[in-house]
C-alpha cells in the first residue's frame, strides 16, 4: 500500500502553487481536494468569463493532463470534518482518507452581515465557480442590479453586469470609493469614471433591507436614504472572509481564520493553514494577519512548499505590492501608503489633470525614506520598486529615477517630467 | 436615456452593415450582368459603399465608449467563436480563394479580354498599371481595402495604446504604398520590362518565387529596375532583415511591415482568440513550420542550381561554387549556433538547428544526384509547382486566411511561413527583443493567451516570473495591451539573460 499522500484542501492559488513547488521538490503523493471545481482556474478572472473575453476552458492556467503528467492527484469532494488523533479526514460521503500531512486552503467567502432579505432569490456574492454560474443563469431576468459594498469585488461586478446591459447602481457606504485603501483624491477620480462608464454611483448610502415578492424574488432594496430602488438582482461585495465554517466545533484554535506561526502550522501536528483562511499569530509589522490576495496566497504555497520537502521554512512575504483594474483604470501599488498621511508619513501626489492618472508616493516626513507608491493608469516595474524599498531609497532618488521603472507599452506618453516638476515646485527644489 | 444611446449606436452600426454588404454585393452583380461588369461607376459605387460602411459600422462600435480593452462578448457572438456565422465566413472565404488560385476563369479571368468580376476592376487596373485586371490584381486591391479599412476600425478600437496606433498605421502604409501602389506605378511606367516582382519588403522566402529561373531571369533583363529589384532583394535577405530582427525581434517584420501580418492583425484581429493554445498543438507547429522552411529550402537552391546549370553564361559563379558557397555558410552558421548558443536550444531553436543539418544534406544530394533539368530525379519545373501548390496557394491562402473565423488569424504564419520559421530562430538566439514579465504582479487571468493570435501561452510564462522570448512571438503587443495588471511590456534591451527563470516569482523573500 502506497503511503498515505500529502493533502491539500482547496484548489485556489495556495493549495495548486503549494502542490506544484512541492512536486518540483519531492515525490510524495500529493492529493488536492475541491468542492468547488474539478481544475485549477483563476478566480480573479471569473469575470471576463461573464463579460465574454475568456472561455472557461481558457480560465484554466494547465492543461488538464498537467496533473497527470505530474503526479498531483485531484479530488472533486466536500469534506465535513478532520479526525487529528487518526490522521484522516472524513468525506461528506462518510469516506475516510488518511493524510500524511494535512494543508487548508479553502480560501475565502463573501460576507453578509445579516442584512433583512439577504437570502431571497437574486441576492449572492460573487467569489465561487457557482456563483457565477448561478448569476449567468439568473441574468436574462435582470434589468436592473444593485450592488452593495465599494470594494474590489463590487466594482467588478458592476463592470460585468454593464456589460451585459443590465443597468446598475452602485452602493458605497463610504463617503469615497474603497477609502479603507486609497485616498480621497483618488476615490474621487475612481468615482468620476464609474459614473462616466454609466454606472449609478451612490456613495455614503448604505443597505437598509431587500424586498422581496411573495415568491421569494428580490425586487427592490431600500437605502438609509429612505430611497428604495427596484431591481432584479443584489450583489452583496462587503469584503470576504475566511472559508472555514465546517472547521467549527474542531481542535483547531480559529479566530477570524485558522491561527498560524510563522512557519504556517496550526497548533495540531501536521496540519497547515494557507492563502485566505490562514491567519497569522504574528504578523510583520505594517501586513495584516489575514491578506485576502492572490499574490499572499501563491507565496504561502512557495514557502510551504520548502517546509514540507524538508526545508523548514518561515513565510516571509516582502515588500507589500498588490493591483486591480477599475474599469479602464489600472492600479499597481508597492510598499506602504496610507489613505491619508499621517505622523510617519507624508503624501505627494501628482495627478494627470485631464487624464485619469495618478500617482501619489509615500514616504518618511523625517528621514524622506521612500515607503511606497500609488499608481493609477500608470504600470511600474515590480522589480525596481522591490530594490528601492530594499535599498530604502530616499524620495527623491525615487522621483530622480522614475523614468527607470516606467513600465507602460512603448511610445506611451511620459509623465516622469511631469511628476519631477510637480515635486520640485511643492518642495521649492532647484534640482533633485 | 441609455437606451435612447444604445439605440441610435445599434441603428448607426446596422446601417453601416447594411451599406457595406451593399456594396460587397455590387462585387456579385457583374457575374451576371456582363454590362454592369465594364461599369466604371459600378466599381466606384462597390468601394465606396463598402469604405463608407465599414467606416460607419466602426465608428458607431466604438463611438461614445470610453477607450479601453474592448472585448466583450466576444464567445457570444458566433463570428468570432465559431458559430455558425464563422463557419459561413470561413466557406466563403475559402471559395473565393480556391476560385482565386485554381479556377480564376470563373472570376472572369481571360487574357483575350475579361468578363465578370475581373473585367469589373480593368479601369482600375489600367489607371494604375496600364493593363487590363488579373484575378491578382482584383486580389490585391480587394485585400489592400480590407487592411486600410480594417485597420481604421482596430485603431480605434485601440485608440487608447499609441504601439497599436503605430504599429498599425505601419501595415497600412507598407500595404497600400509597397505592396499596391508602388509595383503597379512601377508597371506603369516600365511597360516595357518583363514582369518581376516589385514589393521590396515582400523578400524570399515569403516570395517563394523570387530565385526561380523565370523570375531572375525578368530581373536580369529588367533594366535598372530589374537589377535594382534582385540587389536590394538579396541586400533584404542578407543584411537589413538580421539587423533589424537582432535591434527590434521579429516584430520589425511580421507585425509593422509583412502584408500577411497587415491582414491578420487589421482583417484578422476579431479571430486572435480562436489559436489554440494546446501544447500538442505547439508541437505541430514545430514540425510544420520547420518542414516547410527545409522545403523552402531546398527548392530554392535547386532552381539557382539548375538556373546556374542551364545558364551559365548569365553569372559568375558556377553551380558548383554555388552549393560549395551555400553549404559553406550553412556550416559556419551551425557551427556559431552550437559554439555561441548551445544552451539557448530549447526546442524550437532546435528544429531549427536540425533543419539547418538537414538543408545541407539535402544541398549536397542536389549536387551529387541531379541532372541539368532533373533535381533529385524530379523535374525542378514540377518541385517549384508543388511547392507554389502545396505552400502559396493551400497554405498561405485558402487555411491561411480562408480558416481565420476557425483557427484563428495566423495559421499561415504559425504553421508554414518559413520567413517567420527564419527570423524566429534569430529572436530566440540573437536578438535584443523580449516580453519582460513585470515581477510577481500576474493573476493567472489568461487574457493574453487568449488573446495571442500565434497560440503561444503567455501567461504559462507571465505566471512563472519569466520573460517571453518565443520564436514564433510577431510582438503584435495584444497580450500587454489586454493584461489587467500591467504585467507584460515588450522592450529591446540586452541580449544576455533575456529567459531567467526565478525559482519563485517577485514577492517572497526566499
Amino acid at each position: 500500500m502506497s503511503p498515505p499522500p500529502i493533502i491539500i484542501i482547496g484548489n485556489g492559488i495556495a493549495g495548486t502553487t503549494l502542490a506544484r513547488q512541492l512536486r518540483k521538490r519531492s515525490q510524495q503523493p500529493i492529493l488536492i481536494i475541491s468542492k468547488e471545481s474539478d481544475y485549477f482556474f483563476s478566480r480573479t478572472a471569473l469575470m471576463y468569463v461573464y463579460m465574454g473575453h475568456l472561455s472557461w476552458d481558457q480560465l484554466e492556467p494547465y492543461e488538464q493532463g498537467f496533473w497527470k503528467k505530474n503526479k498531483i492527484d485531484l479530488l472533486r469532494a466536500e469534506i465535513t470534518s478532520i479526525q487529528q488523533n487518526e490522521k484522516t479526514i472524513v468525506l461528506s460521503n462518510g469516506e475516510r482518507l488518511a493524510y500524511d500531512r494535512l494543508v487548508l486552503a479553502t480560501g475565502s467567502t463573501p460576507n453578509r452581515f445579516g442584512w433583512k432579505g439577504q437570502e431571497l432569490k437574486g441576492v449572492q456574492g460573487l467569489y465561487t465557480k457557482q456563483d457565477l454560474e448561478q448569476l449567468e443563469a439568473m441574468t436574462p431576468r435582470i434589468k436592473r442590479a444593485v450592488i452593495v459594498g465599494g470594494g474590489l469585488i463590487g466594482i467588478e461586478l458592476a463592470e460585468m453586469l454593464h456589460s451585459r446591459g443590465i443597468e446598475v447602481t452602485f452602493l458605497v457606504r463610504e463617503k469615497n470609493f474603497w477609502n479603507t485603501v486609497i485616498s480621497a483624491t483618488e476615490g474621487s477620480m475612481i468615482e468620476q469614471h464609474i459614473v462616466e462608464h454609466g454606472i449609478n454611483l451612490k456613495t455614503s448610502t448604505s443597505l437598509v433591507e431587500i424586498c422581496g415578492d411573495e415568491e421569494g424574488n428580490a425586487v427592490a432594496v431600500v437605502t438609509d436614504k429612505g430611497e428604495k430602488i427596484p431591481c432584479e438582482f443584489v450583489g452583496l461585495t462587503a469584503g470576504v472572509r475566511p472559508n472555514i465554517d465546517f472547521l467549527k466545533g474542531s481542535d483547531l484554535n480559529i479566530n477570524r481564520g485558522i491561527l498560524v506561526d510563522d512557519f504556517l502550522q496550526t497548533n495540531l501536528t501536521d496540519v497547515y493553514a494557507i492563502g485566505d483562511c490562514a491567519e497569522l499569530r504574528q504578523p510583520k509589522s505594517n501586513r495584516r494577519a489575514i491578506e485576502a490576495v492572490w499574490y499572499v496566497g501563491r507565496m504561502m504555497g512557495e514557502t510551504l512548499a520548502l517546509t514540507l520537502s524538508g526545508k523548514k521554512t518561515a513565510y516571509q512575504p516582502s515588500h507589500w505590492f498588490n493591483s486591480a483594474k477599475f474599469f479602464d483604470i489600472e492600479y499597481q501599488t508597492y510598499g506602504v501608503v496610507a489613505p491619508e498621511e499621517h505622523e510617519n508619513e507624508a503624501h505627494f501626489t501628482w495627478q494627470d489633470p485631464t487624464k485619469l492618472r495618478s500617482v501619489r508616493f509615500s514616504y518618511n516626513p523625517e528621514t524622506e525614506r521612500f515607503l511606497g507608491i500609488n499608481s493609477f493608469g500608470i504600470r511600474l516595474r515590480h522589480e525596481r520598486f522591490e530594490k528601492w524599498l530594499n535599498d530604502k531609497a530616499n524620495i527623491n532618488t525615487v522621483i530622480k529615477q522614475l523614468k527607470e521603472a516606467n513600465f507602460d507599452p512603448e511610445f506611451y506618453t511620459h509623465y516622469e517630467q511631469n511628476i519631477q516638476n510637480a515635486w520640485q515646485a511643492q518642495h521649492n527644489l532647484i534640482n533633485l | 436615456m441609455a437606451s435612447t444611446a444604445q439605440f441610435n449606436q445599434s441603428l448607426g452600426k446596422n446601417s453601416g452593415l447594411v451599406l457595406g454588404l451593399l456594396g460587397l454585393a455590387l462585387l456579385f452583380f457583374p457575374f451576371f450582368n456582363e454590362e454592369f461588369s465594364h461599369s466604371s461607376l459600378g466599381l466606384i459605387t462597390s468601394l465606396s459603399l463598402i469604405t463608407l460602411g465599414t467606416l460607419l459600422y466602426s465608428d458607431f462600435l466604438y463611438r461614445g465608449q470610453p477607450a479601453g480593452v474592448k472585448n466583450n462578448g466576444v464567445w457570444f457572438d458566433g463570428l468570432s467563436s465559431r458559430g455558425l456565422l464563422g463557419w459561413f465566413v470561413a466557406l466563403a472565404l475559402t471559395g473565393f480563394y480556391i476560385a482565386l488560385y485554381f479556377y480564376p476563369e470563373r472570376l472572369g479571368y481571360n487574357a483575350q479580354g475579361n468578363t465578370a468580376l475581373v473585367a469589373f476592376f480593368d479601369p482600375l487596373s489600367k489607371l494604375l498599371n496600364g493593363n487590363a485586371a488579373t484575378q491578382w490584381f482584383v486580389y490585391g486591391t480587394l485585400y489592400t481595402l480590407a487592411i486600410l479599412l480594417f485597420g481604421v476600425k482596430f485603431i480605434y478600437k485601440y485608440r487608447h495604446n499609441r504601439y497599436q496606433i503605430i504599429r498599425t498605421v505601419s501595415v497600412m502604409f507598407f500595404q497600400l504604398g509597397f505592396a499596391f501602389l508602388i509595383p503597379e506605378l512601377l508597371s506603369l511606367f516600365n511597360p516595357e520590362t518583363p514582369y518581376f516582382a516589385k514589393d521590396l519588403k515582400n523578400m524570399w522566402p515569403l516570395n517563394y518565387y523570387f530565385f526561380e529561373s523565370w523570375h531572375l531571369k525578368n530581373m536580369l533583363n529588367g533594366g535598372n529596375l530589374g537589377r535594382f529589384m534582385l540587389f536590394s532583394g538579396i541586400a533584404m535577405i542578407f543584411i537589413v532583415s538580421p539587423v533589424l530582427t537582432y535591434l527590434y525581434g521579429k516584430r520589425w517584420y511580421c507585425s509593422w511591415v509583412c502584408g500577411c501580418g497587415a491582414l491578420a492583425e487589421t482583417a484578422g484581429d476579431p479571430f486572435r482568440q480562436l489559436s489554440s493554445k494546446k501544447i500538442s498543438v505547439w508541437k505541430f507547429e514545430r514540425w510544420s513550420i520547420h518542414a516547410v522552411l527545409v522545403f523552402v529550402f531546398l527548392t530554392t537552391i535547386a532552381v539557382i542550381w539548375s538556373f546556374l546549370s542551364s545558364n551559365p553564361n548569365l553569372s559568375s559563379f558556377s553551380r558548383e561554387t554555388f552549393v560549395i558557397g551555400v553549404v559553406a555558410f550553412l556550416l559556419l552558421l551551425m557551427g556559431l549556433i552550437y559554439v555561441y548558443k548551445r544552451k539557448d536550444l530549447d526546442k524550437d531553436a532546435l528544429y531549427s538547428f536540425i533543419s539547418i543539418g538537414l538543408i545541407i544534406i539535402g544541398t549536397l544530394s542536389i549536387q551529387a544526384f541531379s541532372g541539368e533539368k532533373h533535381i533529385l530525379f524530379i523535374k525542378s519545373y514540377t518541385l517549384t509547382k508543388w511547392y507554389g501548390f502545396g505552400i502559396g496557394a493551400a497554405f498561405s491562402g485558402v487555411l491561411g486566411v480562408g480558416f481565420y473565423p476557425l483557427l484563428g488569424s495566423r495559421v499561415w504564419c504559425r504553421f508554414g511561413c518559413p520567413m517567420a520559421a527564419i527570423l524566429g530562430l534569430q529572436q530566440r538566439l540573437l536578438s535584443r527583443f523580449r516580453i519582460t514579465t513585470n515581477g510577481g504582479q500576474c493573476i493567472s487571468c489568461g487574457n493574453c493567451s487568449a488573446y495571442c493570435e500565434m497560440g503561444i501561452d503567455v501567461r504559462a510564462y507571465a505566471q512563472k516570473g519569466q520573460n517571453i522570448v518565443r520564436s514564433s512571438c510577431v510582438g503584435c503587443g495584444i497580450c500587454s495591451a489586454v493584461c489587467p495588471r500591467g504585467v507584460l511590456k515588450l522592450e529591446n534591451g540586452s541580449v544576455n539573460q533575456r529567459t531567467n527563470l526565478p525559482e519563485f516569482p517577485l514577492g517572497n523573500s526566499l
